[in-house]
């Protein structure tokens, strides 16, 4: 009992509850399941706020622990390891957050099987929760494989048309890398001794060669998940073919999941080879943000034009995390955050014009900002919010990474955030082209289409507006006032960046 | 006392005959007795070289000899038995099932 | 300039209702707005507005009561992180009191105006339900604007100059679902993206630069930074002040940024006149004089930018005499007289600059204005022509009123000036109205404009004759492309029955062009150069330190205004004395040939830019989407190579061969093998228990022959 009632553990395992308590609902009593789902991610959400108050951000160390043996055969020492510091509680919360507005997203979107998509959906919150609490790589490495599972059969089965391919891609791409991952993590447990990850930094005396290699093992499987550049084709696959809250959850959560890694294992754990990899990183990145604007704005599917602008902006947070000073780390981490709300507010947008129109071809659509006011005012915000429109959250976080980048040591050339820089520019090019044939112009053709079969299209209704309105809460907040979400993982960078040798 | 060539030519011609059965009669019955005669003409040598080197093992072979006759008979008599329930005839040249 | 944290005297506490009082009245109308009226709304907006400038009097008057010490207002700690320490305060001095006066004097004018103007503007163009947002987006600039005049730090001032960005974006896109003549089109969306993306290459610049100045001085507010200034090399003033140039390149319009504005002119004209000429547009002019420390630090950044702006002045006028819509006149014009204001402000003649800059924000509002009543005009005279019409229409047979509508939307353009003439009898008050603001703009004594231009002209003669001569070209210019357009508007004969039935607009719209006007009469009185006036100079020395005040020079005064009375005479021989007939083209088209063709058509600068650099960035972005992403990367490399060598692997290699071919082959030739053998065998096999015996005793034999034998 005393170990379940911990906070973190019960905020990792809590949507277990209402896992439980959904196999027990009749498949066809679908409204009790979605209230349950909902409720269960929303009290979620409620004891992520509770471990919220009782965290401490001038404390640098992991807090809120829960630590007991696990596996200790044959001189094994794998703990059941959870904590939280100022690296890991935006992405917790981030976690915690987007859950019931994805859940609350499906409301009529997914009418089959709610009852599997809802288990799946739960189970996948406790694996992300998992990722950014464990502290043991091992038990790390379980969550990190165990989301796996049901995101693919969010994508497998409530995809599109090609969900199979998209799904096995998913699932094959992210394997791969895992694998080299998992077998440095057993180097390090050999070596170590542990596999706990504060013991390990402690410990810390890697020989540099070695670092290397682990360094790139790891790499090959966050790098994967971000996904760098040009790592990225799984995503377009991904994205077009997951349902609405599989896109919002794939590029608000589990994306964080790589780039959280670098940040959580890569560099404190190999400090002397990050540092040597991070105008390499730095290269990839940019060359990550450049090109995926550019084939953003060449798209003519609106989920794989916001799709790539992910690559676009995750190249923003790779470069943040490697500028390695506080501003590019807390800006890659608030961009993390930034991207999580605008481009999941983006999915979560065309999910709801999807809904209506069944197209996701940009040029059949125009004029709509006559037809659906509230819908279209709606998505400027969000879309200026992913374009980084100051006093918009997106300004922030590219704002002080693209500073932090520019005066890196670690990276150690102006060129790269130079380069990056102009991503802003095309970052208005593909955003505003999207916006511009959507919403502005003459009527598209698919308005009359939709009106032959009913009753037109229709604006927001006070669901959609209820799912929407949060995140567009947090992105005004993020952009005017910044600061308590920078209070919360200043000193943790700043200690991470005290760990790092740069030259 | 009779040297003990007799009894070994007497266990020998015995053996001999006791093949030429089995070899020759074609019914079951016979070979039976066939094999039961020569496992008596090895007896016969048995007992004859035990009392000649004066020693019990030759009779402690007898003894083990009669036994596993006396199964191997109950075993035989049994199949054939079995055989004759069947085939209505104990003649072994219709008993060719085995052949490949 | 060291000035006091904490604000104690004064009004300076009130500095944030500068950004709020228009937010506030933004989002009355934003949640209340649907039940209100045009008038309530109208109202609410520019009340809000007018508040920002009641701020902004008492601000100033609280700044002279103090002698001109600068304030900081601080309000809200924004960037914390590291080194980084970045907060939203308000700057109160002599510069930003300027701007704020400027900003909301003119926009509460322009905010009165609109009221009447969008009245009609939106039921022209058939959408009524947008009068609210218009004025939603209008106080979203004021507020904008006032966060970029009031900053303390280069980021607050960037914040405002996209935020300003946004709105030029949102009002030139304000009818996006059609073009300036009402027909459903892409143009005005596409004239509102294309102003954004121009100004975010300058915001790119704007950026560089201020990375730049963060690692070398570690700060972002003005003081620190020009304090810090001095002890750096000025390489890095330099690539700072010529970053930073991009940016005023891309917001106020100059080379080779411009290219936007000439399309903004698609945004409803009150906008026109407030962002697109009197306010946002001068912001690269308040920046430079801001960063005046900065500049004067390195001479040769200040020459690019002093030939940048008058290279821009002449080049926006030449192209400004061959344009045939009235708004496309006044914007090359705008373009043109931002050129003279970045020169003097490249010259160092910082506070000629500033004057210009106010002095232009009247007289430009004031055309603009008095271009819209034009239009408005123009547009009520359509209709009436078009209702006669119909009236004779329904006469003869009862005319359905759809198929009428479909006839008046074909071709009138009420902006285009060759369907107007003679609107001097029908729109009087306007008429006399935009001759005062034709007069100053031209640079005719007294008017404001002459004492503006000619501080500029004059700082030019002294420090650079190239800009002098430059500038003095593009002034005749001035003159020129001004007097074609009043005689082609306003004498002669009407072109078009529009212009024929055209009528004069409402006090609503007239008198805020009338305070306008005395504004452009009288705005010169601000900075006199004589003895003893030099008002603003003096106002503005307490920012800008050392401000040179010079005397009227008369051979400057002479030449400049004898040049605008030579060009306003030449345009007079050309256009008003034969005035242009309906259909004719343009009198100078065939003596200047292929140089007026340049002139029509831009010197075709838009082409260019197509060809060099968005049709060849649309083509690499396609190119790269299509061909690299898709078919090299997505499928050719990860179907093809990868998974085909899976497949290749798992179904050829391994399963075909390696397993088929190999162990299953040698397990099925094992069967076959000991198939063939026991076939063989088998025939041993009689069945008969008499050979088997037989077989046995033949072993037997065999091997007591091989013992005995042994």
């Amino acid at each position: 009992m005393e170990f379940l009632l911990q906070p973190l553990t019960l905020l990792t395992f809590f949507p277990l509850l209402g896992v439980l308590v959904i196999l027990f609902i009749n498949a066809e009593a679908k409204n009790i399941i979605r209230w349950v789902a909902l409720v269960t991610s929303l009290l979620t959400f409620g004891i992520s706020l509770w471990v919220l108050a009782m965290f401490d951000a001038s404390n640098v160390n992991l807090q809120l622990v829960a630590r007991y043996d696990w596996i200790t055969i044959a001189g094994w020492n794998i703990q059941y390891f959870l904590g939280i510091d100022g690296l890991s509680i935006l992405l917790v919360l981030l976690t915690a957050f987007l859950t019931p507005i994805s859940i609350l997203s499906t409301w009529t979107a997914i009418e089959e099987r709610v009852k599997d998509f809802m288990i799946f959906f739960l189970l996948l919150e406790v694996g992300m929760m998992g990722v950014f609490l464990a502290q043991d790589l091992f038990l790390f490495y379980i969550f990190w494989e165990f989301t796996l599972v049901p995101m693919y059969f969010l994508i497998g089965i409530w995809g599109g048309p090609r969900r199979i391919y998209a799904a096995i891609k998913f699932f094959l791409y992210t394997m791969a890398g895992s694998i080299l991952m998992l077998l440095a993590i057993l180097w390090l447990g050999i070596y170590g001794g542990t596999f706990s990850v504060p013991d390990l930094v402690a410990l810390g005396n890697i020989p540099a060669n070695i670092q290397w290699w682990l360094f790139l093992a790891f790499t090959a499987a966050f790098a994967i998940k971000v996904p760098m550049w040009p790592l990225h084709s799984w995503l377009p696959d991904a994205h077009v073919e997951a349902p609405t809250a599989g896109s919002v959850i794939l590029a608000g959560v589990l994306l964080k999941m790589g780039t959280y890694g670098f940040v959580r294992f890569n560099l404190p754990l190999f400090p002397e080879a990050a540092v040597r990899a991070a105008p390499w990183i730095a290269l990839f990145a940019t060359i990550g943000i450049l090109y995926g604007a550019m084939v953003s704005y060449a798209q003519k599917d609106v989920k794989k034009l916001v799709a790539y602008s992910s690559v676009s902006h995750l190249g923003f947070v790779m470069l943040g995390l490697f500028a390695m000073n506080p501003q590019g780390i807390a800006g890659a981490i608030l961009q993390m955050i930034n991207h999580g709300l605008s481009t999941g507010a983006l999915f979560l947008l065309v999910g709801m014009i999807y809904e209506q129109t069944h197209t996701r071809e940009i040029k059949v659509y125009g004029g709509l900002w006559k037809i659906t006011p509230v819908f279209g005012s709606i998505m400027l915000i969000v879309s200026l919010s992913s374009m980084g429109l100051p006093g918009l959250n997106g300004f922030v976080g590219e704002f002080t990474i693209l500073l932090g980048a520019f005066g890196s040591q670690a990276i150690g050339n102006t060129a790269y955030a130079i380069a990056s820089a102009l991503g802003v520019i095309m970052a208005a090019v593909y955003i505003l082209y999207m916006f511009q044939k959507m919403f502005l112009g003459p009527q598209g053709e698919i308005v009359d289409e939709v009106k032959k079969h009913g009753h037109g299209l229709r604006d927001l209704n006070w669901r959609e507006i209820v799912t929407v309105v949060p995140i567009l809460i947090f992105i005004f907040w993020i952009g005017l006032y910044p600061k308590p979400f920078f209070a919360l993982m200043a000193p943790a960078v700043e200690h991470l960046v005290g760990m790092l040798p740069i030259p | 006392m009779i040297p003990v060539e007799y009894y070994i030519i007497l266990s020998a011609i015995l053996f001999a005959i006791g093949v030429a059965g089995v070899l020759i009669r074609r019914n079951a019955l016979i070979i039976f007795m066939s094999i039961e005669l020569m496992l008596n003409a090895a007896n016969l040598a048995f007992v004859a070289f035990s009392s000649t080197l004066k020693s019990f093992s030759g009779q402690v072979f007898v003894f083990f000899v009669i036994a596993v006759a006396a199964a191997e008979v109950a075993v035989g008599l049994a199949l054939i038995v079995e055989i004759f329930k069947t085939k209505h005839s104990i003649d072994v040249d219709q008993m060719s099932s085995l052949k490949g | 300039m060291h000035f006091s944290e904490t604000v104690n005297t004064g009004f300076f506490f009130l500095a944030p209702w500068l950004v709020f009082a228009p937010v506030i009245g933004l989002l009355i109308n934003i949640i209340f707005g649907g039940r209100f009226s045009e008038k309530v709304i109208g109202t609410i907006a520019s009340l809000a507005s007018g508040a920002s400038f009641v701020v902004s009097v008492l601000l100033a008057w609280s700044l002279a009561a103090g002698h001109g010490e600068a304030v900081t207002v601080p309000f809200l700690e924004w960037i914390h992180i590291g080194s980084l320490e970045l907060d939203w305060a308000f700057r109160v001095d002599s510069l930003s009191t300027t701007m704020m006066l400027v900003v909301s004097g003119v926009g509460t004018l322009i905010h009165i105006y609109a009221i009447g103007y969008m009245h009609e503007d939106v039921r022209f163009k058939g959408d009524p339900g947008r009068f609210r947002r218009f004025f939603v987006f209008l106080n979203l600039f004021i507020a904008m604007m006032m966060i970029l005049v009031s900053g303390d730090s280069y980021l607050m001032l960037f914040v405002g100059w996209e935020g300003v960005g946004l709105c030029s974006f949102l009002l030139i896109g304000f009818w996006y679902d059609m073009d300036t003549l009402g027909r459903p089109s892409w143009a005005n969306s596409n004239a509102a993206k294309k102003a954004f993306v121009t100004n975010r290459v300058g915001d790119f610049g704007f950026l560089i630069a201020a990375f730049i100045m963060f690692w070398a001085f570690r700060s972002f507010q003005f003081d620190e930074v020009f304090e810090a200034a001095h002890a750096v090399a000025p390489g890095v003033i330099v690539a700072i002040t010529l970053f930073m140039l991009v940016g005023v390149a891309g917001k106020s319009a100059q080379i080779p940024l411009y290219v936007w504005l000439p399309d903004a002119m698609a945004g409803p004209t009150p906008v026109s006149a407030l962002i697109h000429a009197a306010t946002m547009v001068t912001a690269g002019v308040y920046l430079i004089t801001r960063s005046a420390e900065l500049y004067t630090l390195v001479p040769q950044a200040q020459y690019i930018v002093a030939m940048t702006g008058a290279i821009t002045a002449l080049f926006a006028a030449t192209i400004a005499v061959g344009q045939y819509d009235i708004k496309k006149v006044l914007a090359y014009s705008t373009i043109s007289q931002l050129g003279f204001m970045v020169a003097a402000v490249g010259m160092g003649a910082f506070v000629a600059g500033m004057f210009h800059l106010v002095t232009h924000a009247f007289f430009k509002a004031l055309l603009f204005l008095s271009a819209g009543s034009v239009i408005l005009g123009l547009e009520r005279g359509h209709h009436h022509a078009e209702h006669a019409h119909h009236d004779d229409h329904s006469k003869g047979k009862k005319g359905k009123k759809t198929e009428h509508r479909e006839e008046h939307h074909e071709v009138f353009d009420p902006g285009d000036m060759r369907n107007m003439g003679g609107l001097r009898k029908t729109m009087p008050v306007t008429f006399w109205l935009y001759m005062i603001g034709t007069l100053a703009l031209a640079g005719i004594v007294p008017f404001a404009g002459f004492w503006s231009k000619d501080e500029i002209l004059l700082d030019a003669k002294l420090h650079y004759p190239a800009v002098y001569v430059l500038l003095s070209i593009a002034a005749f210019f001035t003159a020129f492309y001004m007097g074609r357009q009043v005689w082609m508007v306003f004498f002669g004969e009407p072109r078009h029955e529009a212009a024929a039935h055209a009528e004069e607009s409402k006090p609503i719209i007239t008198a805020p062009l009338m305070v306008l006007a005395a504004l452009s009469l009288l705005g010169g009185a601000l900075n006199l150069p004589f003895e003893g006036f030099h008002q603003l100079g003096h106002w503005l020395e307490y920012t800008l330190r050392e401000v040179e005040a010079l005397p009227l020079n008369l051979q400057v005064a002479g030449i400049s205004t004898l040049l605008a009375l030579f060009a306003i005479f030449l345009s007079w021989l050309i256009y008003g004395r034969n005035p242009l007939k309906a259909g004719q083209s343009d009198p100078l088209k065939k003596p200047l040939g292929f140089l007026f063709t340049g002139m029509e058509n831009k010197w075709f600068v838009d082409e260019g830019y197509y060809a060099v650099i968005i049709n060849p960035f649309k083509k690499l972005s396609y190119f790269l989407a299509d061909v690299v992403d898709w078919r090299f990367w997505h499928d050719w490399f990860h179907e093809t190579v990868i998974a085909g060598t899976y497949n290749w692997l798992s179904n050829t290699a391994l399963n075909l061969y390696a397993d088929q071919k190999g162990i299953d082959a040698f397990a099925n030739w094992l069967g076959t093998a000991t198939q063939s053998l026991s076939a063989t065998l088998r025939k041993v096999q009689n069945g008969f228990v008499r050979s088997y015996a037989l077989s046995v005793l033949l072993g037997v034999v065999l091997i007591l022959g091989y013992l005995i034998v042994k």
